[in-house]
């Protein structure tokens, strides 16, 4: 069954057109950039995006920057949220359950899916992004986000890759929300704008100050802690309960889908 | 547990299930033999449809127990269901991709049969439904018939021992009723059990060998269409001397209409000898039979999609 379902992902035009679409937005921004020179003042605007011009081999983190708070997030919400309620609403559920396909494989065939999207897209994003950082504004050793020398390339590559593995696993939060609100509900739109209105909920209350007491425990808290891999030395401790946080997350609704869609009356 | 009875390819008893305060199935003990055609009837909202996912454990039942192909559901259901096909509510597909691609996937994604036998499964069974010359079409632009078609295809994918159908008719028009119907005979003559609910009684009529009504949950009637259609011992009598044969009859004469009489008589043979005998010209005589239509209607209530106001004046329909 997992194999049938990423087959099925793979297979699915709406797979790359969002993919498509999550590469375009960084591209666009490396070509004003190019073609202006205009770039945000250090510190402010977008991660990483003032050093871009320097060095375009930095541009992969400024681009998952640039995906992280929206559009990435859309993308794996509308991708996990149709997991289930997807199948209920085109009335394949219930021929696959008949098949037989168990529910809890099923469940996870479509968590292993969702996970390899979020994966894909997460290294299309920064693959692209390099080639076109690196066409763009040239390439030389990355300056850490610290000022305090530069990196060797393997150990800017490590980062890198540290840094994707960290925004895919922030996302996997958001995929595990959506997952378990496509159990839920019928609708494929429902479980993905839930899952957004419960990302754009903690944006709101992470900005606010009132709700101090809580803020540890949002869950896009730690989203932009992948920042600090890019520190010298590497800035562990947002990072560490970034990825705990977000187990957290995983586990709980992980559980909560599971226990919903296994003892579920199936009547779409 | 299970005593392994087979000559029950379904066996329910006392099934109920409730939706919140709705009772969709109540209290139905079921038996379905092994080889049977059973026609499932009954109004809408009568618990066909969720007997049928009770089935296939879909929906959980509230209480009872189900038996299917002798082993417990949803229990057992990983056993049991690989050797059932299933219509049920519709065929459901995957819209951008084909119809074959569609049958090798559903194939693919559960257990059973080798990976080499797929192709050979697939096309013998879209051939079988009539599609093997659909190509590559997605399933998109497919007609309600042809997707009916591709949810039989898929039922009948892997020679299942039950067939559940839930509306199979639905979207075809009279040639394919008509296909449907042989090849329903066909696979039930190799010894599958063909379970099918419908709203065409003339089709369970001239399909079934038994006979299921459903009224609000409740199993209103169960057994060989034989013995829902045996005469009632009255016989439909056509004859131009009505007013002679009112005299001759006298009481036995139940009903009449123009040149018809409807009279209560056991024998019909030996109703016409004495008609004859008395100089009677008889143009036809036919024991009465009620059809299946008469039955549901007078076995089930009102349609459950229809709301009347309570207390309000009732349509003497």
């Amino acid at each position: 069954m997992i194999i049938v379902e990423l087959h099925q992902l793979v297979r699915r035009p709406r797979t790359w057109v969002s993919i498509l679409l999550l590469v375009l937005l960084p591209t666009v921004v490396a070509l004003f950039l190019h073609g202006t020179d205009v770039s945000p003042r250090p510190g402010q605007g977008t991660a990483f995006l003032a050093e871009v011009l320097n060095n375009g081999a930095l541009f992969p983190a400024a681009a998952l920057a640039i995906v992280l708070p929206i559009f990435l997030p859309i993308a794996v919400a509308t991708i996990a949220g149709e997991a289930i309620a997807g199948e209920a609403a085109g009335g394949t559920l219930r021929y696959l359950l008949v098949r037989p396909v168990g529910r809890t494989r099923l469940l996870i065939a479509k968590l292993v899916a969702v996970m390899a999207y979020t994966l894909l897209a997460v290294v299309v994003v920064a693959a692209t992004s390099y080639v076109v950082g690196v066409a763009l504004f040239g390439q030389h050793a990355i300056a850490t986000v610290s000022g305090t020398g530069d990196l060797k390339t393997q150990a800017s590559v490590l980062r890198t890759v540290g840094a994707m593995l960290y925004v895919g696993w922030s996302m996997l939060g958001v995929a595990a929300v959506a997952l378990f609100l496509s159990t839920v509900t019928d609708s494929p739109l429902a479980a993905s704008l839930g899952a957004i209105a419960v990302l754009i909920g903690s944006g709101v209350l992470q900005a606010l100050d009132a709700a101090r007491s809580i803020q540890p425990y949002l869950p896009t808290k730690y989203w932009l802690a992948f920042i600090d891999l890019f520190r010298d030395p590497i800035l562990w401790r947002d990072v560490e309960r970034g990825i705990a946080l977000q187990a957290v997350y995983v586990a709980v609704f992980l559980a909560a889908a599971w226990a919903n869609f296994t003892t579920r009356d199936i009547t779409a | 547990m299970s005593t392994t009875d087979g000559a029950w390819a379904i066996r329910t008893t006392t099934l109920v299930k409730r939706f919140g305060a709705v009772t969709a199935v109540d209290r139905v003990d079921l038996q379905v033999a092994t080889g049977a055609r059973l026609g499932l009837l009954g109004p809408n909202g009568s618990g066909k449809t969720t007997l049928v996912r009770l089935l296939l454990g879909l929906v959980h039942a509230t209480s009872g127990q189900i038996e299917v192909l002798g082993e417990r559901v949803p229990q057992r259901s990983a056993r049991v269901l690989p050797r059932v096909g299933a219509l049920v509510e519709g065929p459901g597909a995957y819209e951008h991709l084909s119809g074959r691609a569609n049958l090798r996937l559903m194939d693919a994604a559960g257990p059973g049969g080798s990976r080499r036998d797929r192709s050979r499964r697939v096309e013998q069974s879209l051939s079988t439904v009539g599609l093997a010359g659909v190509g590559r079409r997605r399933v998109k632009g497919y007609s309600l018939g042809m997707r009916q078609r591709l949810g039989l295809a898929a039922a009948l994918l892997r020679d299942p021992e039950l067939l559940l159908l839930d509306e199979p008719t639905n979207g075809l028009d009279p040639q394919g009723i008509h296909e449907l119907r042989a090849l329903l005979l066909a696979v039930n003559a190799a010894g599958t059990t063909v379970v099918l609910s419908s709203h065409l009684l003339t089709e369970v009529e001239a399909f079934c060998t038994d006979v299921a009504v459903l009224d609000r949950g409740r199993l209103a009637f169960h057994g060989s269409l034989a013995e829902l259609r045996k005469p009632t011992g009255r016989v439909v009598v056509r004859t131009p001397d009505t007013a002679a044969a009112r005299a001759l009859l006298g009481a036995a004469v139940v009903d009449s209409y123009g040149d018809q009489l409807l009279v209560a008589a056991d024998d019909t043979a030996a109703l016409n000898a004495r008609l004859v005998t008395a100089g009677l010209r008889v143009q036809s005589l036919q024991a009465e039979r009620r059809s299946l239509e008469d039955m549901v209607l007078h076995l089930t209530g009102p349609s459950s999609d229809r709301y009347d106001l309570a207390g309000g004046e009732q349509d003497a329909s």
